[in-house]
């Protein structure tokens, strides 16, 4: 049944990202409950699951746009945000969690570009004035995240000037161009018309191809099974099952997560936009 | 032609309180527009107590007149050692006024920023100093242009209040004049004529700026959450 993931066999120590029974909640709503996942470097992995399971509660939890009321995030071998060291709570400071977060790219489902800034503005601007890189060197590297990305000619543009797709595009060039060692995505095709979707897919695909350790969230099946080192399962704030994609789209053990791939595979078809 | 005549000769003096009138509006704006920015920022502050500070002030200085806030500095202020000229009184009252009524729309133009805007800087590691300056700030600013642009049509006219502390603003000249001669009619008549011939280009100019602003905010609600305007608080005093 259980047979031992890559995911499984993690530990604070050897995983780039560790969550050791992470909990979240919202006064007596509980959003996450005891969850502990690991992802090693060069990892992709997977979370799927309904509306409402907690998705997007644990990526915000990851770059502490969310605090967590339980548990401890491991980052790099190392607790952060807050935590317990000898019995008592350690609360990071500010500067610790912006240089954390520097190096977690995190992706948007509404993109969420700088709209007083063109494409290029966007890229340059946190390399810039956080990593306080020149700037000519971090112009440089964003016509090349902008050329990685097939976006060259609109380095100039407004936002509004652009597509979705072209938007979503941008918003991971202005991720890369931090270095980050970790990416994370929530839905990042999801407002996105169809046709658009496997323009910023592609890109996905290319930046797992080159080894980057991403988080994913996605309910695109077809990129979760191809891509994916671990697809996780969660409902209900709780991880239902974990393993590769080969056994959980295949044979997944849990009655809820056949239940949740018959219905998504049935509307959307294995054969979607991926 | 001698009602001619004689209205002309009113002018010269008419408007050199006009020139005083529009120095003290200016004047009174731009301090208004630096501690508006200052209290709006500061009722968003992280720290409570800078927060209480900057409540109290707003609330208290737009629960009272703008009148008595004019007698308070100029006739109450001299008992605590500190006397000011009719001019500077009446900068700072009109200053103090409207930098309440433009923190709360400073205030709300910083919070109508999309909630993702703050969240997209933040995951790329800005600090919030760095977050307000150079991703929030801006995109308020256009939110607030109009009514921060009203509210000098506005300045501008309340301006004439500071009359009542002897200052020679062009109200306060038709005043001594209309006494002088009883010519209330003709010199109040040219009092109004001049308030108007400079308060409605300055309004258009400000219709102006705000259409232009228009075409690029719409081009942002694109991606963008839909903004929420501020509330329209215009017309005070
Ligand atoms: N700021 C908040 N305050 C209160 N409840 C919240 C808040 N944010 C999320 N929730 C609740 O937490 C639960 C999990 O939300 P979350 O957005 O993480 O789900 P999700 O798995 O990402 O769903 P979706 O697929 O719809 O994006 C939901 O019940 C949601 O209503
Ligand atoms: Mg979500």
């Amino acid at each position: 049944m259980s047979e031992p993931s890559t995911v499984e066999t993690a530990s604070p120590q050897s995983s780039l990202l560790y969550l050791e029974g992470v909990s979240k909640s919202y006064g007596a709503l509980s959003v996450l409950r005891d969850i502990s996942l690991g992802i090693e470097k060069g990892q992709v992995v997977c979370l799927i699951g309904p509306s409402g399971a907690g998705k997007s509660t644990l990526l915000r939890c990851v770059n502490h746009l969310e605090t967590i009321n339980g548990g401890t995030i491991h980052f790099e071998g190392k607790p952060v945000y807050r935590y317990m060291r000898d019995g008592k709570l350690v609360v990071d400071p500010e500067r610790r969690v912006e240089a954390i977060r520097a190096s977690i790219g995190m992706v948007f489902q509404s993109f969420n570009l700088f709209p007083h800034l063109t494409v290029l503005g966007n890229i340059v601007e946190a390399p810039i004035h956080v990593l306080h890189q020149p700037r000519a060197e971090a112009r440089d590297n964003a016509l090349a995240l902008l050329a990685k990305v097939g976006l060259t000619d609109k380095a100039e543009n407004y936002p509004h000037q652009l597509s979705g797709g072209q938007q979503q595009r941008v918003a991971i060039a202005r991720a890369l161009a931090m270095n980050p060692k970790l990416m994370l995505f929530d839905e990042a095709t999801s407002a996105l018309d169809p046709e658009l979707v496997g323009e910023v897919l592609k890109v996905m695909r290319d930046l797992a191809a080159e080894g980057m350790t991403m988080l994913v969230v996605t309910h695109e099946m077809g990129f979760a099974r191809d891509v994916s080192d671990a697809v996780v399962f969660m409902a209900n704030g709780e991880i239902v099952e974990k393993g590769k994609p080969a056994e959980i789209f295949t044979a997944p053990s849990n009655q809820r997560t056949r239940q949740f791939l018959q219905t998504i595979l049935h509307s959307e078809g294995m054969a979607g936009a991926a | 032609m001698t009602v001619v005549h004689e209205m002309l000769s009113f002018l010269p003096d008419l408007l050199q309180g006009a020139l005083t009138t529009i120095t003290v509006s200016l004047l009174a704006y731009v301090l208004a527009l630096i501690g508006g920015l200052a209290f709006g920022l500061a009722r968003l502050s992280p720290f409570l107590a800078v927060r209480s500070v900057a409540t109290v002030y707003v609330q208290f200085i737009r629960g009272t007149p703008l009148l008595l806030q004019l007698f308070s500095i100029y006739y109450v202020l001299p008992y605590a050692g500190i006397v000011l000229s009719p001019f500077a009184s009446g900068v700072l009252g009109l200053a103090i006024n409207y930098s309440a009524y433009m923190a709360e729309v400073f205030r709300s133009g910083i919070q109508a920023v999309a909630a993702g805007q703050r969240e997209a800087g933040q995951s790329l590691g800005m600090s919030r100093r760095l977050l307000m300056r150079r991703i929030i700030l801006p995109q308020a600013f256009r939110i607030v242009i109009p009514p921060i642009g009203n509210f000098f049509v506005a300045i501008f006219k309340d301006s004439a209040l500071v009359s009542v502390i002897t200052m020679r603003d062009l109200m306060f000249t038709g005043e001594l004049l209309a006494s002088a001669t009883f010519k209330h009619f003709e010199i109040f008549g040219m009092v109004a004529i001049i308030y108007f011939c400079i308060s409605y280009p300055v309004a258009k100019f400000v219709e102006y700026v705000e259409a232009r602003f228009d075409v690029q905010k719409r081009g942002q609600a694109i991606g963008v959450q839909q903004q929420q305007g501020p509330p329209a608080v215009v017309g005070t005093g």
